[in-house]
């Protein structure tokens, strides 16, 4: 049984494909990441399946039902927390809570009954009567994550769940997220750019580039694909050092990302010596090395040639921080 | 059907909650209209009478349309505000049709700007003073109605704007004409022939000049009441279905 279908889904905007003929299926009380830079299309795709947006063409079955003709369906059987805050500061945390209740046609024991387990599930019990402009990044995170599950939804959408959040709090809320999803056997489908955040919490992992899929599987299968270990050179001469190394049989594949040469090899403990070896017999200078395991972002190099976070910050995010900031001070 | 007057409602009731604790959205435009009340129209008072009724009558009513006036255009600005600020996504996302979210909106918009309008009315009748009388009644059922008017107008020009500056601009081409062209400062049976007509489009007028004749007597109207309440009936009508057509296609 899927919780979620998506049959061909394309978004266009003007002569823009956002997202691109994508298929894929999100099993029931799965924990599943689209993982891709900013524009990839993560975003829109959620938009879709949320009913936010109309697709161009192609559809989505969520919950079982179609994302363009049962759209008030789909949107009783879904929870979602929008990337940017989407709360009302004049209002309490317990007023948000209950005006969602009310908007998803609940009574009022029901709406006091969930606003006490969602307040008491993300520990913000003793907030509740607090207006939520005093409330710092994380709360609101928290809070927002509480409301998406006033409804009990089958499924949760996340978009980019702890963008702009500090370490520590990040770590709370991924425990929050996998304790909803194993506790609570909510599916949950998240969005992020962070690697560590889809290898940490995602039992399957799609990565999205220009509004593709362009692999899909659990990130320990994603990482094996790559192959052993991944060496990663600074030389004096990057060029020169590539085409050397390219073709030796041990080397199953060298990547320029900027200066950086990344090596993919097989037992990379016992071919460093070799490489730096060959380093010197050719008159290239080493300058930096360094051996590690595989991680998500190598993955995405191996497919893309790129560095996941590679691109500039757009202008429109870059003002959307700042009006949050902006925002931030006035309080 | 339940669904949609339930989500009108709980939109209604979020607008009430939000114009409560905004005290200062409440004295700044009772506070308006007390300096309208106490330095305008005693200027002007003090070298103009319209026939034998003392100026600071005549405006009264003028100044209760005008605190409508401004009280409603901002009301669009909110949507605008909840843009923003992401609110509206929330509320788009949730299983309710878009008719029964701008319904919502509009009803709550109109409450308090009918709320502040009659706090102003109270005002006048105590400065003035304003005589109590029947007339009232009717005179509210203007103040409805123009609440209803200006809030649409605002809601279709919100439907199109991104920003609170394009807002904001658009605005200030539009109030000041709806503001002066509203027969407030003038009787509209004393001025030239285009000016009376540039106020004919003006749909405070009638507004104004309905309260006025409920308020202070039908022979200082310049149309009769059943007028003034049809043709903003229907500029009403007209409106509102706009604006729930607009705001249905509105993306966020």
């Amino acid at each position: 049984m899927y919780s979620i279908e998506i049959k061909d889904l394309k978004k266009n905007f003007g002569d823009f494909t956002a997202v691109d003929s994508i298929n894929l299926q999100v099993k029931e009380g799965e924990l599943f990441g689209l993982l891709g830079p900013n524009g990839a299309g993560k975003t829109t795709t959620l938009s879709m399946l949320s009913t936010i947006l109309f697709s161009s063409s192609g559809t989505a079955l969520v919950n079982g039902f179609d994302i363009n003709k049962e759209r008030i369906k789909v949107r009783k059987s879904i929870g979602i927390v929008f990337q940017d805050p989407s709360l009302d500061d004049e209002l309490t945390a317990k007023e948000n809570l209950d005006f969602h209740g009310r908007l998803y046609g609940m009574n009022k024991k029901l709406r006091e009954e969930k606003i006490t387990e969602v307040l008491s599930l993300v520990e913000l019990t003793d907030k509740a009567s607090l207006k939520v402009r005093a409330f710092s990044g994380g709360m609101k995170r928290r809070l927002e994550i509480a409301r998406g599950l006033m409804h009990h939804p089958k499924i949760l959408f996340l978009d980019e769940p702890t963008i702009g959040l500090d370490p520590q709090t990040r770590r709370n809320i991924w425990d929050y997220i996998q304790n909803l999803n194993k506790k609570e056997k909510i599916t949950i489908i998240l969005t992020t750019h962070y690697m560590e955040e889809a290898d940490y919490l995602c039992d399957r992992i799609a990565i999205m580039d220009n509004g593709k899929i362009i692999d899909l599987d659990t990130s320990q299968n994603l990482k094996a694909k790559i192959g052993g270990d991944i060496i990663t050179l600074h030389t004096s001469d990057p060029k020169k050092m590539e085409e050397i190394l390219k073709n030796h049989s041990f080397i199953s594949k060298a990547t320029l990302v900027n200066d950086e040469l990344k090596l993919d090899v097989k037992e990379g403990d016992k071919i460093l010596p070799q490489i730096i070896k060959i380093a010197n017999e050719n008159g290239i200078e080493v300058k930096s090395v360094d051996l590690h395991k595989p991680t998500l972002e190598d993955v995405f190099i191996h497919l893309t040639g790129r560095k996941i976070r590679e691109e500039e910050v757009s202008g429109k995010d870059r003002l959307k921080t700042s009006m949050r900031q902006m925002g931030w001070r006035r309080r | 059907m339940m669904n949609d007057i339930n989500a009108i409602y709980t939109i209604w009731l979020r607008e009430m909650i939000r114009y409560l604790r905004d005290r200062m959205r409440i004295i700044s435009s009772i506070a308006a209209a007390f300096f309208y009340l106490t330095i305008v129209a005693v200027g002007i008072g003090s070298f103009a009478s319209v026939g034998n009724l003392d100026f600071r009558v005549f405006m009264a009513p003028g100044i209760v349309g005008i605190t409508i006036l401004f009280t409603s255009m901002f009301s669009g600005m909110s949507v605008i505000w909840d843009r923003q600020f992401g609110f509206l996504k929330e509320i788009l996302v949730a299983p309710v049709s878009r008719t029964s979210i701008i319904l919502g909106k509009l009803i709550g918009s109109a409450t308090i700007a009918l709320s502040n309008g009659l706090l102003v009315l109270i005002l006048a009748i105590i400065l003035v003073p304003l005589p109590i009388t029947i007339g009232i009644l009717p005179a509210i059922i203007f103040m409805i109605l123009t609440s209803f008017a200006i809030v649409s107008i605002g809601l279709i020009i919100a439907s199109r704007m991104r920003s609170m500056e394009g807002f904001q601009a658009v605005l200030s081409f539009l109030i000041l004409p709806l503001f002066f062209l509203a027969g407030v400062f003038f009787p509209l049976d004393a001025v030239p022939d285009y000016l009376r007509v540039a106020s004919m489009l003006d749909p405070l007028t009638y507004g104004v000049d309905g309260m006025r004749g409920s308020l202070i007597g039908t022979q200082y109207s310049h149309f009769p009441l059943l007028t003034d309440f049809g043709i903003l009936l229907a500029f009403d009508i007209v409106m509102i279905i706009i604006a729930s057509y607009l705001f249905n296609r509105t993306s966020v």
